[in-house]
């Protein structure tokens, strides 16, 4: 395999694996709160949408980035709203997030059908880009890829390394305790979940803005409940995030390589893929039940209350 | 800042239990109507259109109880798994392997005719789709794998292998190579009840036989008491002797095999052929018709009514409004928020907290002045 080609590989490997590692950074943070959101798909397909629609009024891009993540977290309030100050059930609010979503972004974006879309351009570092084989990789890449370097990073930092990070995770570990301690769950609980809607708003972006810059109606195909997978994967963990993301990206990729080497194998047999990949990989940690209870947020899930 | 705060009530309100599903519909009514006028559509107009104009004739009600036929067999059969506490997400997809397995017959032998032959796709679906279950309950029971992931990815799983059937090896011969198999023989084709006034097929009596036989099971069986001790409290069931692996093969067999009937119920009586997309996303609409249903069999069979109007609703808004057919999937959603939302009236009593005004610091110069006086 000629250099070039494999860096094409590489390249579109990273492409793959972007909107996955930010949706799933965001929904880890929300987690470690101890907020098991499920709505990520329809919160990624409203900032596809509203993405797309932003950068077509406006002509610019990164109007639709920014456009992406605020109505990201916007959307998210609504699960927000109903789960910490209502109490609902998690499992079925977030559910219902995502069925709102796709209906949304559905009847939103059907007057954006087959328009064509405004590409978000790769922003390439001067003289870095240029270097051989790992030039384009690293250095030349769309602006939403550096950004979920710095949000893997960030998350990492914030959650390990911050008094606020352990604040977080306090109030996922025991709700209890940190309400006694006079921590706000309810209102870091809120600040999570935008969070995590900012994220899954700017992945749905990267896909309407980068990944097929277009509007398609149920483009997110799944991507918010293999970024679902993904945290679990992880064991909450951030780096494990990254690895889990361009591990996905590359099952995802590699389908469309083997379809070109024309091996006979459907095409829909191989689409299948990431899906199977995503089971096969839930099975796999869950059966080391050691180490996926050692990090989950023992929260999760839970509704919180507080007694007066 | 305005709060709201809950109380837990000491017992669930009996009241609310009866009304909440009723406020919701109310809301999402009211929700509804503010988004017409927000599309610039009269709201009157609107609702109307979309909940009532369907109502007015008689092919139409035919129409909406073939919609409701999938709707009420899958969530029946999801409350079972609710009940239980295993969230099964995935009746999409067995719905769709039980339409394919039920499909053999028709599709690869069409030379077998008879009477029996409707029977054995029935069976047949049913087995395709608790076949399809069995994946997420084993990794479930076995590995504790989440099910609510597992069975998701399983749905697109099964809409591409239906996809590669109708475009592949089973597309029919004679179709003009269209995506689509051979259209079922008289044999194959589930009847009409009443064939002079509309469509509606005999799959409605399996809905509501499904919904009499598992209310049965849940008010007056042991079974039904397993399944609810296990929902609410797995360690309890585990000290009553319940085993809580066995409870995820049943819920998950039963619901999957409601789902598959419901998927070749579909093909073989409004459908008539295999094609690439059999439903618009029954499987998901089956989560908040069991909800709104309140997991009770009787509230399904109300509920699975009331979302397939909202799927003959935005058909009707499509044409006599020409607002986007999706207007279906956003009451929907909404109505599931409206629901859990108004859940909450039962558990909890709602108070909505004003700040106390502070009282205002008193000004030096006053406090000063006051001093002087004295």
């Amino acid at each position: 395999m000629s250099p070039d080609i494999l860096q094409a590989i590489v390249l579109t490997i990273i492409t793959a694996a972007t909107p996955l590692l930010i949706a799933a950074l965001g929904e880890l943070v929300v987690e470690r709160s101890g907020v098991l959101n499920l709505g990520v798909e329809g919160m990624m397909i409203i900032g596809a949408v509203t993405g797309f629609g932003a950068a077509q009024l406006t002509g610019s891009p990164w109007a639709g980035v920014l456009a992406a993540i605020v109505c990201g977290a916007l959307f998210s309030l609504l699960f927000g709203f109903l789960t910490l100050t209502l109490a609902t059930n998690q499992v079925a609010t977030g559910l219902s997030l995502t069925l709102l979503g796709l209906g949304v972004a559905g009847m939103v974006g059907e007057r954006f059908v087959g328009l064509p879309g405004v590409k978000l351009g790769t922003l390439d570092i001067p003289l870095l880009s240029d270097i051989p084989l790992i030039g384009k990789l690293v250095f030349g890449q769309d602006p939403i890829f550096y950004m979920s370097v710095a949000l893997a990073i960030g998350v990492w930092w914030f959650i390990f390394r911050t008094r606020a990070g352990l604040t977080l995770r306090a109030v996922g570990d025991n709700h209890g305790s940190a309400h006694a301690l006079g921590i706000n769950v309810i209102g870091v609980r809120y600040l999570a979940v935008m969070f995590g809607g900012a994220c899954a708003g700017l992945a749905g972006a990267h896909l309407s803005l980068v990944y097929i810059p277009q509007w398609v109606e149920g483009m997110t195909a799944g991507r918010g409940w293999i970024a679902l997978a993904l945290v679990v994967f992880a064991s909450w963990l951030p780096w494990r995030v990254v690895v889990g993301a361009y591990l996905f990206g590359a099952v995802t990729i590699a389908q469309f390589h083997v379809q070109a080497q024309g091996l006979g194998i459907p095409s829909q047999f191989l689409s299948a893929l990431p899906y199977l990949a995503t089971i096969v990989v839930l099975v796999l940690i869950s059966s080391n039940r050691r180490m996926t209870m050692r990090n989950t947020p023992a929260s999760l899930g839970k509704p919180f209350v507080p007694e007066r | 800042m305005i709060r709201i705060e809950l109380d837990r009530r000491p017992q669930h309100s009996t009241l609310f239990s009866i009304l909440s599903p009723f406020i919701a519909v109310v809301i999402t009514a009211l929700i509804g109507a503010l988004m017409f006028a927000m599309l610039s559509k009269s709201p009157i107009t609107g609702l109307y259109a979309y909940f009532i104009e369907p109502l007015t004739e008689v092919w139409s009600l035919h129409e909406l109880i073939i919609k409701a036929t999938p709707l009420i067999l899958i969530a029946v059969g999801l409350s079972v798994c609710f009940l239980s506490n295993n969230w099964n997400i995935g009746a999409e997809g067995q719905f769709v392997m039980g339409a394919v397995a039920g499909s053999i017959l028709p599709v690869l032998y069409p030379e077998i005719t008879g009477p029996l032959v409707l029977p054995m796709m029935l069976l047949m679906g049913l087995a395709g789709g608790m076949a399809w279950a069995t994946i997420p309950a084993f990794l479930k029971a076995r590995f504790g794998t989440n099910e609510i992931l597992s069975s998701l990815m399983l749905v697109y799983v099964a809409q591409l292998f239906l996809d590669w059937l109708v475009r592949g090896p089973w597309r029919n011969p004679e179709g003009f190579n269209f995506p689509e198999t051979r259209s079922f023989h008289a044999d194959a084709v589930l009847p009409e009840m009443m064939s002079a006034s509309g469509r509606a097929h005999f799959g409605f009596v399996f809905a509501i036989l499904a919904a009499l036989v598992v209310w049965f099971m849940l008010a007056q069986t042991l079974k039904g008491y397993e399944i609810r001790v296990l929902g609410a409290s797995p360690r309890a069931g585990r000290f009553a002797g319940f085993s809580q692996r066995r409870m995820v093969f049943f819920a998950f067999l039963l619901s999957g095999a409601l789902a598959g009937l419901a998927g070749i119920v579909e093909v073989s009586g409004a459908i008539g052929q295999l094609r690439p997309s059999i439903s618009p996303g029954y499987g998901f609409t089956a989560i908040i018709v069991a909800f709104l249903g309140r997991l009770n069999p009787f509230g399904i069979v109300a509920a699975g009514l009331i979302l397939a109007l909202s799927y003959l609703g935005g058909e009707a808004a499509q044409i006599s409004l020409g607002i986007s057919d999706k207007v279906a999937n956003v009451f929907q959603g909404v109505l599931l928020f409206s629901v859990l939302a108004c859940d909450t009236l039962i558990r909890y009593r709602i108070r909505i907290v004003r700040p106390k005004p502070q009282p205002a610091p008193e000004p030096e110069a006053v406090k000063a002045r006051l001093e002087a006086a004295q």
